[in-house]
């Protein structure tokens, strides 16, 4: 008995706005991100390289996972960073909920001084940040050396978050534009208080804002470098200062095995970001 | 060869789901032709691949007896009209509809003149300096129209073309589209979801469902000849019933059902005696009489005595000023209703016909269209 | 409007504390040094005067102004030229390709700006995976040539190295407005214009360009900015000469220890930010009008 053959169905030509189907843009696409990618995978790829040289492959290995881990000051280092994210994150997400919604809710003298103030420091250059965070913490408030941990990184936690906040806010205020005030008022309605509305029905509204706002401020702490050089002390390094004064010195496996470890930390976070935002709505 | 544009067994996939699927259809030389259907239905897709904005997975698309593949939309001899009008706004009034002529290498009096015959045609002379801005929904859209008609193409494509305007707007530019077509002479292609429209513009339509074409007729033809219960069902209103054919004759047939009795029909119907068939009476063909107490029912001329006459009481009216809509309740099937529309022949037609009033339905012979499925 | 205050009062009261203290005060005490003059090891005495303003023209650190602004002007051109097809292709994707797309932009965007130029450090450097790669086609080629010995190139530590490094940092930051822009299009516009006979080019050029024009201004100005303020890149991959403002401006603090001076250039820095962003704000509102 002949089976009846199954035509191969031939796709159709590109419509006129089908650009991913044109070569040359693939072409391109493919060319800019081997250019994003190509560092990235070989700075993961030789951490598992079996050579200190870190060029040529020699075989797999996880030693370098073994040497970064037990080093000590690499694991304080990386231990600080995560400390100051997590702490960073909390009062940030607070802070900036409560602008946005005051902004959000109320008329008062000089709001529209706060907003555009709000706005600064995310437009203003690190560099600026930095030095104005050095010597406010020099002169002004002089942050107390030898303070047991986690007290120490004080200084650095606090320019955190006047950095981390004015974002949550932004992307608070986003949500809120969406919420429909009529709830707020059935809510009321029914017998709330304004405390009661606030927390029974505003705050789930926000809830995926917060989410998204609080893996923002994480990863914003997590990820400087300026501002953070210029408020820590030779007890206060963070990750990225101890990764830039072992890279002054020289490449090293350990590097490439400490860097992998905050990648994956990096990739964990984008995953559990994308099951509360789609990528398209995180890009507007 | 009168065919301007051929469309043969054409279908278009997105994946598993065919938004077209294997459509043919022919579409003469100065016909205004209008796709119509339920949204969903692949009209719009056909349109965008007669434009050239899809590729057809299957089949062929002629245009002038040129095959269209692999053609790009600026390479063929067809404008549009989109939906949302897609007038440039950061560009005026005459530089839009100049777009066009400029990419065809016009000279720019050539350009000018033809920028102010296409403004006069849509009747917005005068307005050429204007920004989109400045312009309501109604002059955005005789832009739009301008604009693809300054071209001189082969064929108009619109897609949806009223259905942004307002009822008042939408009226008044059915007539104004279908005299402009007669102006131009220039074969439109229409698509929509509003059949008013449809049947008021269109030479000829194509109704569509799930990506098939169902029926392709006049508009009289598709209102009082369906070819299909969805055809009927979907062009204008109508009560459906079901029945079984139990006499078949030359000129007359008889279709039994539990919500009219016997229906007497006055000419042959194609059907195997016995299977279930389906009647389509227009509300408007259905005529009303009072019914007093023991009156007999009524006698209609092409009908035996006892057929097409039925009893029922008004139950509900929606007066709409030049006609009336009747929900009229079954006598011997309390849970069963039929619509009637009757026009407000006097000005105390609604006093004969009140809610709650006992009332006789009739019909002719020739009323209900028989549809097999 | 509630009469009562109270909600207003426990909203705004944190942040708007929070921002006065410890950033508004920190930025006003920076201003006020920028008119002082040392006054011994740590004393600064605010004399008013505008002699660092002054000094900020002087040719070598008028020099490095205009070679920052180069550099950031060249960086956000490379990007801008090669993140716009990337955002075409990104907004005309289908809607999982869009979302993989997305996410392979903003991946790099989340990833630590020093992994990142430790990445290219590593392929960059004289030992580094490009040097590497050459010598091994060299040693091929030397094979059936006679050549001389391979000398690396000297990727680092050089003009070019920083430019590439800060293209490499911010062409996400390009992308994603440009795709923000480019979605918000009505698409119908580009169909309309290729309907009407105009072919793709054109098109981009005449249509969608124009249309696109704030959120490719917008891009500009996200590149830009933080471009001219880089510290981090040219600190580790440029060479003596590539100093940018933020390299100066970190010397006045840390090891000059001129902190008028250094103040003095942090507000120029930041007044040529608040500069673009205010003409960044003009064009928008004259595009929403």
């Amino acid at each position: 008995m002949k089976r009846p053959v199954k035509r191969p169905v031939k796709r159709p030509p590109a419509g006129p706005l089908e650009y991913l189907r044109r070569w040359p843009l693939r072409l391109w696409l493919l060319a800019v991100f081997a250019f994003l990618y190509i560092p990235l995978f070989t700075l993961v790829a030789f951490s598992f390289n079996d050579s200190k040289r870190n060029i040529v492959w020699r075989g797999f290995t996880l030693d370098w996972y073994g040497k970064a881990l037990t080093d000590e000051s690499l694991l304080t280092a990386f231990g600080n960073s995560l400390t100051i994210a997590l702490l960073s994150t909390i009062v940030s997400v607070v802070l900036g909920a409560l602008a946005a919604i005051a902004l959000w809710r109320f008329r008062f003298p000089g709001r529209t001084l706060f907003e555009g103030a709000m706005a600064l420091p995310i437009v203003v250059p690190e560099i600026c940040m930095g030095v104005a965070m050095l010597v406010f913490f020099a002169r002004v408030l002089p942050w107390p050396q030898n303070l047991v941990w986690p007290f120490n990184l004080g200084a650095i936690v606090i320019s955190h978050i006047s950095f981390s906040f004015p974002f949550v806010a932004v992307v608070v205020r986003a949500r809120l534009a969406s919420f429909n005030r009529e709830e707020e008022e059935a809510a009321r309605d029914l017998g709330a208080s304004d405390w009661q509305a606030l927390r029974d029905v505003l705050i789930p509204h926000l809830k995926p804002s917060l989410i998204a706002g609080a893996l923002l401020a994480f990863t914003l702490s997590l990820d400087d470098f300026v501002i953070t050089f210029f408020t820590s002390g030779p007890d206060t390094i963070t990750f990225p200062v101890k990764v830039y004064s072992m890279v002054r010195f020289s490449v090293t496996p350990e590097v490439n095995a400490a860097s992998t470890l905050l990648l994956l930390l990096t990739v964990v976070l984008t995953v559990v970001a994308l099951r509360f935002q789609k990528p398209a709505e995180i890009a507007h | 060869m009168s065919h301007i544009i051929t469309v043969e067994n054409v279908s278009k996939r997105f994946g598993q789901v065919a938004a077209v699927d294997d459509v043919s259809l022919a579409i003469e030389e100065g016909e205004f032709f209008a796709l119509l259907g339920p949204s969903g239905c692949g009209k719009t897709t056909l349109l965008r691949m007669l434009a050239g904005f899809e590729t057809p997975t299957e089949g062929r698309i002629t245009l002038d007896g040129k095959d269209m593949a692999g053609v790009p939309p600026n390479r063929r001899p067809v404008n549009m009209v989109f939906q949302s009008y897609a007038v440039f706004p950061h560009m005026t009034v005459a530089d839009n509809i100049g777009y066009g002529l400029k990419v065809d290498g016009l000279g720019r009096a050539e350009r000018d003149a033809r920028i102010s015959e296409a403004l006069d045609l849509v009747r917005l002379t005068g307005l050429g300096e204007r920004k989109p801005d400045q312009l309501s929904g109604g002059q955005r859209q005789r832009v739009a129209l301008a604009r693809a008609l300054a071209k001189r193409p082969r064929v108009l494509l619109l897609d949806e073309p009223l259905s942004a305007l307002d009822a008042k707007l939408r009226e008044q530019m059915r007539f104004e589209l279908a005299s402009l077509q007669h102006q131009v002479g220039i074969t439109f292609v229409m698509v929509t979801h509003d059949q008013d429209e449809a049947l008021a513009m269109a030479t000829r339509c194509a109704v569509m469902e799930r990506g098939r074409l169902v029926q392709l007729a006049t508009p009289s033809d598709l209102y009082e000849f369906p070819n299909s219960r969805f055809v009927a069902d979907f062009i204008g209103s109508v009560n459906m019933i079901e029945g079984r054919l139990t006499t078949d004759k030359p000129d007359e047939a008889i279709i039994t059902t539990s919500e009219l009795g016997d229906v007497f029909i006055d000419h042959a119907v194609l059907g195997h005696t016995g299977g279930t068939l389906w009647l389509a009476l227009r509300p408007e063909k259905i005529e009303l009489r009072v019914r007093d107490a023991g009156s007999p029912a009524p006698k209609m001329e092409d009908s035996p005595q006892g057929y097409n006459s039925i009893a029922g009481t008004i139950d509900h009216i929606a007066y709409l000023g030049s006609e009336s809509v009747f929900e009229i309740v079954l006598e011997h099937l309390p849970d069963k209703k039929l619509r009637v529309i009757r026009p407000n022949l006097t000005r105390w037609d609604q006093e004969d016909f009140a809610e709650g009033q006992p009332v006789w339905m009739s019909w002719h012979a020739c009323a209900p269209a028989v549809l097999a499925g | 409007m509630s009469s009562d205050r109270r909600p207003l009062a426990v909203t705004l009261a944190p942040p708007l504390f929070w921002l006065l203290l410890f950033f508004l005060v920190p930025l006003a005490v920076v201003w006020a040094y920028s008119f002082g003059r040392n006054a011994g090891l740590t004393e600064i005495e605010i004399s008013g005067t505008f002699a660092n303003y002054a000094r900020t023209l002087e040719p070598l650190y008028l020099g490095i102004f205009l070679k920052s602004a180069g550099v950031a002007g060249l960086t956000t051109l490379i990007c801008l030229v090669a993140g716009f097809p990337v955002a075409l292709a990104i907004t005309f994707a289908s809607d999982r390709a869009k979302t993989w797309l997305l996410l392979l932009v903003m991946l790099p965007f989340w990833t630590n700006l020093l992994i990142r130029t430790y990445a290219l450090i590593a392929v960059l450097r004289d030992e580094g995976y490009v040097n590497f790669t050459l010598e091994w086609i060299w040693a091929r080629l030397g094979s059936i040539w006679t050549l001389p010995p391979f000398v690396p190139l000297e990727l680092l530590h050089n003009n070019a190295a920083v430019i590439f490094g800060l293209v490499y940092v911010h062409l996400p930051f390009m992308v994603l407005p440009l795709y923000s822009a480019l979605d918000r299009l009505d698409r119908s516009l580009i169909e309309a214009s290729l309907d009407l006979g105009a072919g793709q080019l054109r098109t981009m050029l005449r249509v969608v360009v124009p249309l696109a024009l704030p959120g490719i201004i917008s891009g500009i100005v996200i590149t830009f900015i933080p471009a001219l303020g880089a510290y981090l890149t040219p600190d580790l991959l440029g060479g003596p000469d590539s100093q940018m403002i933020a390299n100066v401006i970190e010397r006045q603090f840390k090891r000059a220890n001129d902190w008028p001076f250094g103040a003095a250039l942090s507000f120029i820095l930041m007044y040529l930010t608040l500069i673009m962003i205010a003409v960044q704000a003009m064009t928008e509102k004259r595009k929403a009008r």
